[in-house]
C-alpha cells in the first residue's frame, strides 16, 4: 500500500488552449478514500487516468509512495483499475474466477491460494470457494468479482465513475458496499465521480475540481461548512446553497433588510458595494418578526416527514431568485404566502464577487 | 407527459412501434420473441422479430442507451464492422404507468458466430488463434480512428468466417469511448492488458467446461493477441528512413501494408536537409483493400479474405481472356455472371442460409482444389458444385441466424435483482433522472403486438429448442437470474471439493 503524489502535474492536449489538468499538487496518504468531483470536463477523470498511465504527464510529475512512475507502463505502475464489467466464469468455481489473472501473471500455485484465500476471508466467501458462480448470491457474486481486483494486491485501486451504469437503488446499494469494503481493506483508492452526493457519502477527502484546477481538497464536513469559494460552494451540498449579490454597508452586509453585524477584517476584502452571500438551505430559519430579513414567496413546500423543504423566490437587485429553506415538516408556511427569511448568522458565507472567493473565516474553522 | 415514448431510430420502422413497448421485456409475450438467450448479462437482451428481421433489445439505463445507440452510430460512419444500431427507446411507461428501462435496438448480424458456438466442436488451435487474431485486427482498426474499447473480449464480439479466417464485429460499445485524438500508448496497452485477461478468462471458463481442446493453451493464445497487435501497429504507424536512392522501399511498404489488407489514404514523406535520407510514415490508413477492389470491380460485398480469394479467381479468369481485349472491368462483369453467379444459383434455396454466398464460394473453390488432386486432373467448377453441396455445404449447420447473449458471463458487480425489484428501481431511477425532453415519435396507445409472418428456422446446434419451443444456448449453463439466498455451506455438492486444488 501506497500514498498517491500529485505533483504540479498537468496535462494539455494538443491544439487545445488550456490544460485539461493544470498543475495539480495533491497528496493522498496511505489508505485514504479520496473522491475527485466536479463537472464534466473538469479534469476528473484525466487526472485519474494520468495517475493510472493511460493519460501522457506533460508537466510536474506523479508518485506513487517515493516511486516517480510518470513514465511508467501502466501494467507496472501496481494499481487496479477497478471497472464495473468484471465478469465471473460460469463454469469456473469462485476461487478460479478469483486467482485467474494471477496464474496468467505467472505467479505460482501456492502463492495464488494464499492471496485467494485471504481475499475470500475478507469478503467473506471463504466457504464457497469450490463453487460454481451459480450457487451463489448476487450479493456474494459481486464480492467474488472485488476478488479479482483484490488478490493483485495492488498499491491504489483506481475506480472512474464504476457505478455510473446501475440504476438509483443499486447505485446507492453499491456505493454503501464499496466503501466499506475499501475501510477494511485500507487500500488506497482515488475514485471519479459527477455526482457531489456520492462523493460525501463515500470519500475520507473530496478533491473538487473545476476547468482543470483543482479547487479545494476536504472532509466533506469541511468542504460542507468551509467552501472556500463559490463554485465549492454551489457545487457540494443538496440541496444546493443559496447564493446571491448582498449590499455591503460600514458595519456589515444586508441580508434583505436585515444587517448582519461582520467583521472589519472581513469587510476589507470586499471590492465594491456588494458581496456574494451563501446560506444553506438548513441554515435559514422563517424570521419571527414581520418585515426582517429577506422577503420570500412561498412557491412549493415538500413534506418529507419531520422535515421539509420550502420552495420560494425572492427580488433581489430587481432579479427574481429562488430560495430554498429547510422547515419543520407539520409546522410551516404555505404555498402563495409571503414570509421574511433569517439566516443563522454562524453560518453566513461571504465570497467576493469578482474574484469568488471566501472573505469570512467560518464557523468552527 | 404520460404515455409519451422517445424514438431516436436512423431510419423509423414503422413495425418498431408495433413491439409490445409497454411491457417490461422479460414479459414479451413468446410469439415475437426470437431466442431467449440464457446466462446473466449486466442488462436483459432479448431477441425479437421485426419487419423480417432479428433484432437484439438491450434493457438498460438512459443514458447507457442512448451513449451506445449514438457510439454504434458514429462507429458505423466510421466503417468500423459493429453492430447496426436500429433505435433507442426511452421513456417507456407500462399499461399501469409505471416508467420501464430504456432500451436499445440493434441489428442481428446475419451469419454471425458468437465465440462459444465456434467452440461447441472440437475446435483446433489453428482455428482458435484465427479467432483471436480477427479480434486482434478489429482492435487494431479500432484503435487507428481513436476509439477506446475498455472492455475487449470474445463475448463482446461475433464473428463471421471469412474465407478459412474470421471477421470481428464489435457487439457492446457500452464502455467505449471516442477519444478525439490518438489514443496515447496507456490506453492502448490499457485496452490489452484488458483483452488478454478477458480473452484468457473465456478460453479457461471453455476448459473447465470441458470444450477446449487440449492442444489449446488460453493463456499462451491470450499472450499471441499482444503480439499480433504489437507488430500489426508497427507496420501500420512506424516511421521508417532510409538513403534516397532506395524510393522502392516506399512502394515496399505500400505493398506490405496491402497484403495486411491496408490502403494507405495519407503518407508523409520528408527528406533530411541534405536531401540524402527519406523519412516516410503512413499517417492515414484504411482496412479493407481487397474489400474495396472487389466492391469496385463487381459490386460484391464479402470480407477481406474472402474478396482475396475471389480476387485471385477473378485475376486468375482475367489473365485467360485478357486475349478478347476487353478492358479489366468488363472482363470482371463477364467472370460474375459466368463464374461466381452460376455458383451461387445452384446452391439449392432451402441451403442458403448456411454460409454468405462469398463464403460457399470460397469453400467451393477449397473443394475443387481437393476434389482436383484427389482425382489426378482439373475438375471444373460445375462438376464441383455437385460435390461440395452433397458432401460439405449438406452437412453444415445453418449459421444465418444463431443467437447467443451478447455476453456469455456474468458481469459485476451489480446486484442481480429479480424482475420485479428490477422494475421498482427503474421506477426510482426514472423518477430521478427524467429527461422532460420529448422529441420524436409519440405514441399514446397501447402497442399492440404483431407477430411478423415471417417462419421461424431453428437452427442446428446452438441453440436449441427447449421443451418450451424458446432457443436456449446449451453452451451456457441455465441459470436462474432472480436473486436467491444462498446455499448455506455444506449443503452445495461442490462444498466438499478442496478448491485448492483448482487455483
Amino acid at each position: 500500500m501506497a500514498s498517491v503524489t500529485y505533483d504540479k502535474a498537468t496535462r494539455l492536449y494538443p491544439n487545445t488552449p488550456r490544460p485539461a489538468v493544470d498543475s495539480l499538487d495533491l497528496d493522498i496518504a496511505d489508505g485514504e478514500f479520496l473522491v475527485l468531483v466536479g463537472p464534466s470536463g473538469c479534469g476528473k477523470s484525466t487526472s485519474l487516468r494520468m495517475l493510472a498511465g493511460l493519460e501522457e504527464v506533460n508537466g510536474g510529475r506523479i508518485l506513487i509512495g517515493d516511486k516517480d512512475v510518470t513514465d511508467i507502463a501502466p501494467k507496472d505502475r501496481d494499481i487496479a483499475m477497478v471497472f464495473q464489467n468484471y465478469a465471473l466464469y460460469p463454469h469456473m468455481t469462485v476461487a478460479e474466477n478469483m486467482g485467474f489473472a494471477l496464474k496468467i501473471a505467472g505467479v505460482g500455485k501456492e502463492e495464488r491460494a494464499a492471496r485467494v484465500l485471504e481475499a475470500a476471508k475478507l469478503l467473506d466467501l471463504e466457504d464457497y470457494l469450490a463453487r460454481k458462480p451459480k450457487a451463489l448470491s448476487g450479493g456474494q457474486r459481486q464480492r467474488v468479482a472485488m476478488g479479482r481486483a483484490i488478490v493483485r494486491q495492488p498499491q491504489v485501486f483506481l475506480m472512474d465513475e464504476p457505478l455510473s451504469n446501475l440504476d438509483a437503488k443499486l447505485r446507492v446499494q453499491t456505493r454503501t458496499q464499496i466503501a466499506s469494503l475499501q475501510r477494511r481493506l485500507g487500500v488506497t483508492t482515488v475514485y471519479v465521480t459527477h455526482d457531489q452526493t456520492e462523493a460525501l457519502t463515500m470519500g475520507d477527502r473530496i478533491a473538487v475540481l473545476k476547468d482543470g484546477i483543482l479547487q479545494q481538497v476536504g472532509t466533506p464536513r469541511q468542504l460542507l461548512d468551509a467552501p472556500q469559494n463559490v463554485f465549492v460552494a454551489g457545487f457540494i451540498g443538496s440541496p444546493a446553497m443559496n447564493l446571491f449579490p448582498a449590499d455591503v454597508t460600514e458595519d456589515g452586509v444586508m441580508f434583505g433588510t436585515a444587517l448582519l453585524a461582520t467583521p472589519r477584517e472581513t469587510l476589507a476584502k470586499v471590492t465594491g458595494t456588494s458581496v456574494t452571500i451563501g446560506v444553506r438551505p438548513e441554515d435559514i430559519e422563517i424570521s419571527p418578526i414581520e418585515g426582517k430579513g429577506l422577503q420570500v414567496q412561498v412557491d412549493l413546500v415538500e413534506e418529507l416527514g419531520a422535515d421539509g423543504y420550502l420552495y420560494g423566490h425572492s427580488e433581489v437587485e430587481g432579479k427574481r431568485t429562488d430560495i430554498v429553506a429547510r422547515v419543520d415538516g407539520r409546522d410551516h408556511p404555505n404555498a402563495g404566502e409571503t414570509v421574511y427569511v433569517h439566516p443563522v448568522e454562524s453560518h453566513v458565507h461571504l465570497f467576493n464577487t469578482e474574484s469568488g472567493e471566501r472573505i469570512n473565516p467560518a464557523a468552527g474553522h | 407527459m404520460s404515455g409519451s415514448l422517445n424514438i431516436q431510430a436512423a431510419r423509423v420502422d414503422p413495425n418498431l412501434l408495433d413491439l409490445p413497448w409497454r411491457l417490461p421485456l422479460d414479459e414479451w409475450p413468446d410469439e415475437i420473441i426470437a431466442a431467449l438467450p440464457k446466462g446473466i448479462s449486466r442488462h436483459l437482451v432479448r431477441f425479437a422479430h421485426l419487419s423480417g428481421h432479428v433484432v437484439a433489445v438491450k434493457e438498460t439505463t438512459d443514458e447507457m442507451a442512448r451513449g451506445e445507440y449514438e457510439m454504434l452510430m458514429t462507429l458505423q460512419r466510421l466503417d468500423i464492422p459493429c453492430v447496426e444500431p436500429i433505435a433507442c427507446i426511452t421513456n417507456r411507461l407500462s399499461r399501469t404507468g409505471e416508467p420501464l428501462k430504456s432500451v436499445l435496438v440493434t441489428k442481428h448480424l446475419t451469419f454471425s458466430l458468437p465465440y462459444r458456438a465456434l467452440f461447441s466442436g472440437r475446435m483446433r488451435k489453428k482455428t482458435a488463434n484465427r479467432l483471436v487474431d480477427s479480434l486482434t485486427l478489429l482492435l487494431v482498426r479500432l484503435h487507428n480512428i481513436g476509439f477506446f474499447w475498455g472492455d475487449v473480449s470474445l463475448s463482446n464480439t461475433l464473428f463471421r468466417r471469412d474465407a478459412g479466417a474470421f471477421a470481428a464485429y464489435l457487439v457492446d460499445a457500452e464502455t467505449g469511448k471516442l477519444v478525439a485524438r490518438s489514443l496515447s500508448d496507456g490506453q492502448r496497452e490499457h485496452d490489452l492488458e484488458i483483452a488478454r485477461i478477458n480473452i484468457a478468462g473465456e478460453l479457461l471458463d471453455l476448459q473447465a467446461s470441458g470444450r477446449l481442446d487440449e492442444s489449446i493453451d488460453p493463456v499462451k493464445i491470450a499472450k499471441r493477441l499482444q503480439e499480433t497487435y504489437t507488430s500489426l501497429w508497427t507496420e501500420l504507424t512506424q516511421s521508417e528512413s532510409f538513403a534516397s536512392d532506395e524510393t522502392w522501399r516506399i512502394r515496399e511498404r505500400v505493398r506490405r501494408l496491402n497484403k495486411l489488407g491496408f490502403d494507405i489514404e495519407e503518407m508523409s514523406i520528408t527528406t533530411d536537409s541534405a536531401g540524402t535520407t527519406v523519412h516516410i510514415q503512413p499517417k492515414v490508413v484504411d482496412s479493407g483493400h481487397h474489400q474495396r477492389r472487389l466492391i469496385r470491380l463487381t459490386g460484391l460485398d464479402a470480407q477481406e479474405n474472402q474478396a482475396r480469394r475471389l480476387l485471385n479467381d477473378l485475376d486468375e479468369y482475367v489473365a485467360r481472356h485478357s486475349t478478347s481485349g476487353l478492358p479489366e472491368d468488363m472482363l470482371a462483369h463477364q467472370w460474375l455472371t459466368d463464374v461466381f453467379e452460376p455458383v451461387i444459383m445452384a446452391i439449392p434455396r432451402d441451403m442458403r442460409r448456411k454460409l454468405q454466398p462469398a463464403e460457399i464460394f470460397h469453400q467451393l473453390l477449397e473443394h475443387r482444389w481437393f476434389e482436383s488432386e484427389k482425382a489426378g486432373r482439373d475438375i471444373p467448377l460445375t462438376e464441383a458444385v455437385e460435390s461440395y453441396i452433397r458432401d460439405v455445404l449438406a452437412h453444415h449447420r445453418d449459421e444465418a441466424r444463431l443467437y447467443n447473449p451478447p455476453t456469455g458471463t456474468y458481469t459485476v458487480p451489480v446486484e442481480i435483482v429479480s424482475a420485479k425489484k428490477a422494475s421498482a428501481a427503474a421506477k426510482k431511477a426514472l423518477k430521478e433522472t427524467r429527461v422532460t425532453s420529448h422529441s420524436g415519435v409519440t405514441t399514446g396507445s397501447t402497442a399492440a403486438v404483431s407477430p411478423t409472418t415471417e417462419p421461424t428456422t431453428a437452427p442446428t446446434t446452438p441453440p436449441v429448442e427447449d421443451a418450451s419451443g424458446r432457443f436456449v444456448d446449451p453452451l451456457t449453463p441455465a441459470i436462474n437470474d432472480e436473486e436467491h439466498e444462498p446455499v448455506p455451506f455444506g449443503e452445495d455438492p461442490d462444498d466438499a471439493i478442496d478448491w485448492r486444488d483448482l487455483v
